[in-house]
C-alpha cells in the first residue's frame, strides 16, 4: 500500500474517533501516530482492511494518551462509559473534517496547516518543509490551530466557501518542499468534488487541472519562466484539459456560476487555443467581465485589461487600466507590456526594469529584467 | 567547522569592476549569471558546505518603536544613501581562509560582456558555541 492510497483515509479514520467521543485535537495526533505505525509497519503487504486497521491502532494510541494524561481523567471515564456509536452514520466526516480545518475562525496560515494535516495526512515536517519553516514553527501553527476550534461542534455543516480558498491557496503554493502542494491541492479538490454537489467545487477543480496541465511547458529547461504566450503547447497535458474541460462544462451547463468557474473558463479558453494566435481573446474579455462583476476584484480588472489589450489594441488595455491601484503586485509589468506593445520600446524598457525590482518572486524578477534586457538591446541596435 | 555569512549589496558597498546594472546586459549574459549562482551553490552542497542562501526584494523600510499605544514610525522606502543588503549565503567551513576563498569565487560571477563583475561580498563570521571543554 503506498502512502497515497494510506493519507486518503486519514479524515474518515479521524472521524471514527471523534464519533467514539475522542476530541478533534487528540484524535488527530492519534490518527498520525497511527500512519506512522502504519508506514512502519506495512512494507509490503497492507492488512485486508487498511481502514479497520488504522481505526483500531488509532484508538488504542488515543486511549494510551489518555490514560498517559492524568489531567485528562475525568474524559477517560466518559470514553470507557459511552457505547461506540454506530460508525455507519448519515454525516460524511470527511466532509466535516473539510469544513473544521477551514473554519472562519482560523487564519488563511492556519487553515491551509490543519487541512494539509488532519485532511491530507501530511506530516507535520512535511508541510513545514513544503513552507520553507522550521518544523517547531508549524507544529506550533498547528497545535494553536486544534486549539481553535476546540469547541467548534463536529457535525456543524461548515461553508464551503471558506474551504475552496484553503484549498486555493494550497495550489497556489506550488512547488517548493519535497511535497508537490499542486498536485496535493487537486487530490484535495477532487476528495471534496466528490462529496459535494456544488458548481464552485467542481469549478475550483476544473481550474487546477486546466493550470496543472500547463506546468511542464511554464518553466523551460534552465529553471526561467515561459509566459504563456511563448509556451510550448506541444508540452500541455492533453488528457488534464480534456478533464478540466469536462469538469467545467457540467458545472457550467447548471447555470450558477461564480469566480472558480469563471476563472477556469479563461484557463479553458487558453487551452482550446492549438497556437496563441488563434487564442479567442474577444471571449477572454467576456469572461473577464463576468469575473469583475463577480468579484470586482482589482487583480480580475488588471487581468482584464491585458485581455483587452490583445482583443482591442494596446491602448484600449492601458485605458483599461484606469482607476487601479499602480502599487498592486504585478500592475507595473502589465503597464510595461501594453507599452511594448504599443510600441514604446524606450517607456517599456524602462517600467519592466522598475517592475522587476518590486517582483513577488524571483522567477518574475528574472523574467521582468530579461525583457528590460532584450528592449535595451534592441535599442542599441 | 565555522559559519560564515556572505552579504552581497544592492548599495553601500564599493562599487565593483565591472559595474553594468542588469537591464542593460544580454540575455545570454543574464542566463550566464543565473546559472553560475546556481551552479556556485550545488556545488557547496556537493561539498557539505551549503547552509542558507537567500535574496531579499529591494524594496524594504525602516520601522522603530515609538512608544506605549502609539503606532510605529516608519522611515519610507531605503533613501538612496542607505545600505541594502540583496541577499546572503551562509557556509560551514573548516578555515577563515576557506571562506575568502569562496567569496571570492562567489564575486567572480560573470556580469556584462561576460566579464567578472569583480562585486565587493562582505564576509562575517558567526558567533561559534562555547565548546564544552574549555581546558
Amino acid at each position: 500500500m503506498n502512502e497515497s492510497l494510506l493519507r486518503e483515509l486519514v479524515p474518515a479514520v479521524i472521524g471514527v474517533l471523534v464519533r467514539r467521543g475522542a476530541d478533534f485535537a487528540a484524535a488527530e495526533d492519534a490518527v498520525q501516530d497511527a500512519l506512522v505505525e502504519a508506514v512502519r509497519g506495512w512494507p509490503d503487504d497492507s492488512p485486508r482492511d487498511p481502514k479497520g486497521w488504522l481505526v483500531t491502532v488509532a484508538w488504542r494510541k488515543f486511549l494510551d494518551a489518555v490514560r498517559a494524561d492524568a489531567s485528562r481523567r475525568r474524559r477517560e471515564e466518559l470514553v470507557e462509559a459511552e457505547p461506540t456509536p454506530d460508525l455507519g452514520t448519515a454525516v460524511d466526516d470527511t466532509l466535516q473534517l473539510y469544513f473544521l480545518c477551514a473554519h472562519p475562525s482560523l487564519t488563511p496560515a492556519s487553515a491551509v496547516a490543519l487541512t494539509l494535516r488532519a485532511v491530507g495526512g501530511l506530516t507535520t515536517r512535511q508541510i513545514a518543509r513544503a513552507y520553507l519553516v522550521p518544523e517547531a514553527t508549524m507544529a506550533q501553527r498547528i497545535s494553536r490551530a486544534k486549539r481553535t476550534v476546540s469547541t467548534v461542534r463536529f457535525d456543524q455543516p461548515g461553508d464551503v466557501t471558506t474551504v475552496l480558498r484553503v484549498l486555493y491557496l494550497v495550489f497556489n503554493e506550488g512547488y517548493s518542499g519535497d511535497v508537490d502542494l499542486a498536485a496535493e491541492a487537486i487530490r484535495l479538490t477532487r476528495q471534496l468534488a466528490a462529496r459535494t454537489n456544488q458548481e464552485e467545487v467542481a469549478g475550483l477543480l476544473a481550474l487546477m487541472l486546466l493550470h496543472h496541465a500547463r506546468r511542464p511547458a511554464r518553466i523551460g529547461a534552465d529553471g526561467r519562466l515561459v509566459p504563456l504566450a511563448e509556451q510550448d503547447r506541444g508540452l500541455w497535458n492533453t488528457r488534464l484539459i480534456s478533464e478540466g474541460v469536462d469538469v467545467l462544462q457540467a458545472a457550467l451547463a447548471r447555470d450558477r456560476l461564480g469566480e472558480f468557474q469563471a476563472q477556469a473558463a479563461i484557463v479553458a479558453l487558453h487551452a482550446d487555443a492549438q497556437t496563441v494566435e488563434e487564442t479567442d481573446w474577444v471571449q477572454i474579455v467576456e469572461w473577464y467581465d463576468e469575473l469583475v462583476r463577480l468579484t470586482d476584484s482589482p487583480v480580475a480588472r488588471l487581468n482584464r485589461a491585458v485581455a483587452v489589450g490583445e482583443a482591442d489594441g494596446p491602448r484600449a488595455g492601458l485605458a483599461a487600466l484606469a482607476g487601479l491601484d499602480p502599487s498592486l503586485p504585478r500592475h507595473g509589468a502589465v503597464v510595461a507590456y501594453l507599452h511594448e506593445r504599443d510600441g514604446d520600446v524606450v517607456t517599456a524598457a524602462r517600467l519592466y526594469a522598475q517592475a522587476a525590482r518590486s517582483a513577488p518572486n524571483i522567477p518574475e524578477r528574472d523574467h521582468l529584467m530579461r525583457q528590460a534586457a532584450r528592449l535595451n538591446a534592441q535599442l542599441r541596435g | 567547522m565555522a559559519k560564515y555569512l556572505l552579504l552581497k549589496h544592492y548599495r553601500g558597498a564599493p562599487a565593483a569592476v565591472n559595474d553594468v546594472p542588469m537591464d542593460q546586459w544580454s540575455q545570454e549574459e543574464i542566463s550566464a549569471h543565473m546559472q553560475y549562482m546556481n551552479d556556485f551553490a550545488a556545488r557547496l552542497e556537493g561539498t557539505g558546505e551549503f547552509v542558507d542562501g537567500q535574496a531579499l526584494s529591494p524594496e524594504g523600510t525602516f520601522v522603530r518603536y515609538d512608544g506605549e499605544g502609539r503606532p510605529p514610525v516608519t522611515d519610507g522606502p531605503f533613501a538612496e544613501t542607505k545600505d541594502l543588503i540583496a541577499g546572503w549565503m551562509v557556509i560551514d567551513v573548516e578555515t577563515y581562509d576557506r571562506a575568502i576563498e569562496l567569496a571570492g569565487e562567489l564575486s567572480a560571477a560573470p556580469g556584462a560582456g561576460g566579464k567578472p563583475i569583480h562585486e565587493w561580498l562582505e564576509v562575517r563570521p558567526f558567533y561559534g558555541v562555547q565548546p564544552t571543554a574549555t581546558e
